[in-house]
């Protein structure tokens, strides 16, 4: 699905990304773990587009998409849903989500819109009971909500979330990643960065791990949840206690 | 049997990707947690950030035994201590050995490696598997041990040690699998042999042999011995153990590992990689291993990449068998010389037995070669001296015409040389002063 190679990337001459490579293939689940400052967030604004790549490859589908139209990268099937929501929180539910299908209005193909609205109402029903509501006024965990549904209004191949437990309750923080698997096991392929490397390990089927602007482990999800060096710096000491309750 | 068909079996391109990911990814550790790498980068103005693709690997400078021997013995580690759960180590016949530790995962991958090197043998888990390497420092025994309960066989951990016993085991256990050095299974032979056993009495059908180089005639005289058919493989301690490269069914060459391995073969004397088909030296980068990870590392094995698709579907790189070491290499007169070309010609000729010794020495700035060579049992009466004279002509003026060594021939006693078990055989005895 998506293929980089040896991506630079920051921020004027600050220089984030210090040459990442990794790939995400079709119908899977991969997560960049890492701490805060890693570049976790600059490598998925990058590939979005908001920033633009100091060098390297963005293979997506085939084609290089590194430095390209933010809309051209919607159109092309990836979308982000971004860190902290960025919701318009005066405007409604059902307006933030229509935003998110910009790039299909703007080709004429508002009936795809309104198929795909249907769809993230029926994912998150509660979005429908609330669409009439200004978004600023739903939960964290609906906000969230919110963030997906839009990302999937274009109808999307590859979805990019970047945190999204952030401040949210551990029982949303489950709704959510139960969402991104529900999303995966129709098909779609899904890229996450999270710190909360348990639980985005939990659904993902490989994950990557950052440190400052490189890639230093790769593997599946479980050889990593049994790595010590990913159990001490990213699962929390307490790690052990969970392993002792059969919560793993 | 393919044991991991997703991996053995990767596109190139996919494969070339992961290759480069987990490559940079190492390359980041050992860096960032071995002094050892980090100053070498550091001293030779290297930044690891350019190493961009496979081909610029080649950027980097080579590791040897002797750095790693200065890191003895865990200086050369990427993990802290508390995450290593295995410590192997080379034999060291020579100075320090070589240390190599294993985390958790790298024991975990190490089994899943030496399953597909199983597996392509045909061995599954209705197999017995007796493992007649020592379970000791040296890899070769836990490295089977491993591999061998990940496909679910059922093992028997004999080790190398009393062969009678070996074989009783053997024929009580209904052992159907050995795993050894070539030597010693062609002992195993030659045990059965005096005792009047027929290898049928044994359920032996197929046998993995490994650690010391060995001549496809040696292949086929342990298969028409023991009656099985035997698997060459390929591994050294440094770089994991067994589990680098394995023949499948086809045989027609080893397969490497290569989403584990990265893999150059140059010649030992202009460090420039060799095209396919040309034997020069391995050299080997991990990019998995989390303990003990090796960049570039030279192995002193030779061999060469074999061009072409295996038929049985593998798409990871195949090499010829190892044909020998750099370090024991014998070079007379300009001419390369590898033991395991003297010992395919030995089984040539009738009369003599593979077991042999090269003893090198100089004689007024002039090489002179001995081979002392073991005759078969009964085929020369030892106190006709001129019969026996007669026939060290007669394998002297075989090695002239075949190999052009003019060597001194001496027969020595059936059963006189050494045998190996585990350990290598030293076939070689150097005692030029250069």
């Amino acid at each position: 699905m998506i293929r980089i190679r040896n991506l630079e990337s920051g921020y004027g001459k600050l220089k984030v990304l210090k040459g990442i490579s990794l790939h995400v293939k079709p119908g899977e689940i991969v997560t960049i773990i890492g701490a805060n400052g890693a570049g976790k967030s600059t490598l998925l604004n990058t590939i979005a587009s908001v920033i633009s790549p100091f060098s390297g490859e963005i293979i997506l589908k085939g084609t290089d998409i590194a430095g390209a139209a933010p809309d051209s990268i919607v159109s092309a099937g990836c979308v982000l849903v971004p860190e902290g929501r960025q919701l318009f929180p005066t405007m409604t539910v059902r307006e933030n989500l229509i935003l998110g299908a910009y790039t299909l209005y703007g080709s004429k193909r508002g009936k795809e819109a309104d198929e795909n609205l249907e769809f993230v109402y029926k994912m998150f029903p509660v979005l429908k009971e609330r669409r009439a509501q200004p978004a600023g006024t739903l939960s964290g965990g609906e906000q969230q909500m919110v963030a997906v549904g839009r990302a999937l209004m274009s109808g999307p191949e590859l979805i990019m979330m970047d945190e999204p437990s952030m401040g949210l309750a551990p029982i949303i923080v489950r709704r959510i990643f139960d969402a991104a698997a529900a999303l995966r096991d129709e098909g779609r392929t899904i890229l996450i960065v999270e710190q909360n490397a348990k639980a985005a390990l939990g659904i993902a089927d490989r994950g990557y791990v950052m440190e400052t602007g490189s890639i230093v482990l790769e593997g599946g999800s479980e050889e990593l949840l049994g790595n010590a060096d990913v159990q001490r710096a990213y699962l929390g000491k307490d790690y052990k206690d969970f392993t002792d309750m059969g919560v793993l | 049997m393919i044991y991991d068909k997703e991996h053995e079996m990767m596109s190139r391109r996919e494969l070339e990707q992961m290759r480069i990911e987990r490559l940079q990814a190492t390359l980041n550790r050992v860096y960032r947690n071995v002094s050892f790498y980090r100053n070498l980068y550091d001293e030779a103005g290297i930044d690891i950030g350019a190493v961009r693709s496979l081909d610029d690997l080649r950027r980097l400078p080579f590791t040897t035994r002797d750095d790693l021997m200065k890191s003895y013995p865990y200086e050369a580690f990427a993990v802290p201590l508390r995450d290593i759960v295995r410590i192997h180590s080379t034999s060291g016949t020579t100075d320090k050995p070589v240390v190599v530790g294993y985390t958790r995962n790298d024991l975990n991958i190490w089994s899943s490696l030496v399953a597909r090197v199983l597996s392509a043998a045909g061995v599954t888990n209705h197999d017995f598997v007796q493992v007649a390497f020592d379970y000791s420092l040296s890899t070769g025994g836990f490295g089977f041990h491993g591999g061998a309960e990940e496909i679910g066989a059922s093992v028997i951990p004999y080790s190398g040690i009393d062969v009678i016993k070996q074989i009783q085991v053997m024929k009580d256990f209904r052992t159907t699998t050995l795993v050894s050095t070539p030597g010693y299974a062609l002992h195993i032979a030659s045990i059965l042999e005096e005792e009047g056993m027929n290898p049928q009495e044994l359920n032996l059908s197929i046998g993995l042999f490994g650690s010391e180089p060995w001549s496809e005639n040696l292949r086929k005289d342990i298969e028409a011995r023991l009656k099985i058919k035997a698997y060459d493989n390929y591994g050294m301690t440094e770089v994991i153990g067994p589990g680098v490269a394995f023949e499948c069914e086809e045989r027609l060459g080893l397969h490497v590992n290569e989403d584990h391995f990265i893999l150059e073969i140059i010649d030992p004397q202009t460090l420039e990689p060799v095209p396919p088909g040309t034997s020069g030296e391995l050299v080997f980068t991990t990019i998995t291993k989390q303990g003990f990870p090796l960049i570039r590392y030279r192995s002193g094995d030779i061999s060469a990449f074999i061009e072409g698709d295996c038929p049985c579907g593998r798409t990871i790189a195949r090499i010829e068998r190892i044909s020998g070491r750099t370090d024991d290499m014998i070079i007379i007169g300009g001419r390369n010389i590898f033991p395991s070309h003297i010992e395919q010609l030995l089984f040539e000729i009738e009369g003599v037995e593979p077991h042999f010794q090269i003893v090198l020495t100089r004689e007024e700035g002039v090489d002179q070669i001995a081979l002392r060579v073991e005759a078969t049992p009964n085929f020369l009466a030892f106190d006709e001296i001129r019969e026996v004279q007669n026939f060290q002509e007669t394998v002297g003026r075989h090695l002239v015409s075949k190999l052009g060594i003019h060597a001194k021939i001496t027969l020595v006693e059936p059963m006189s040389m050494k045998r190996s078990t585990g350990v290598k055989a030293k076939r070689v005895l150097d005692l030029r002063i250069i």
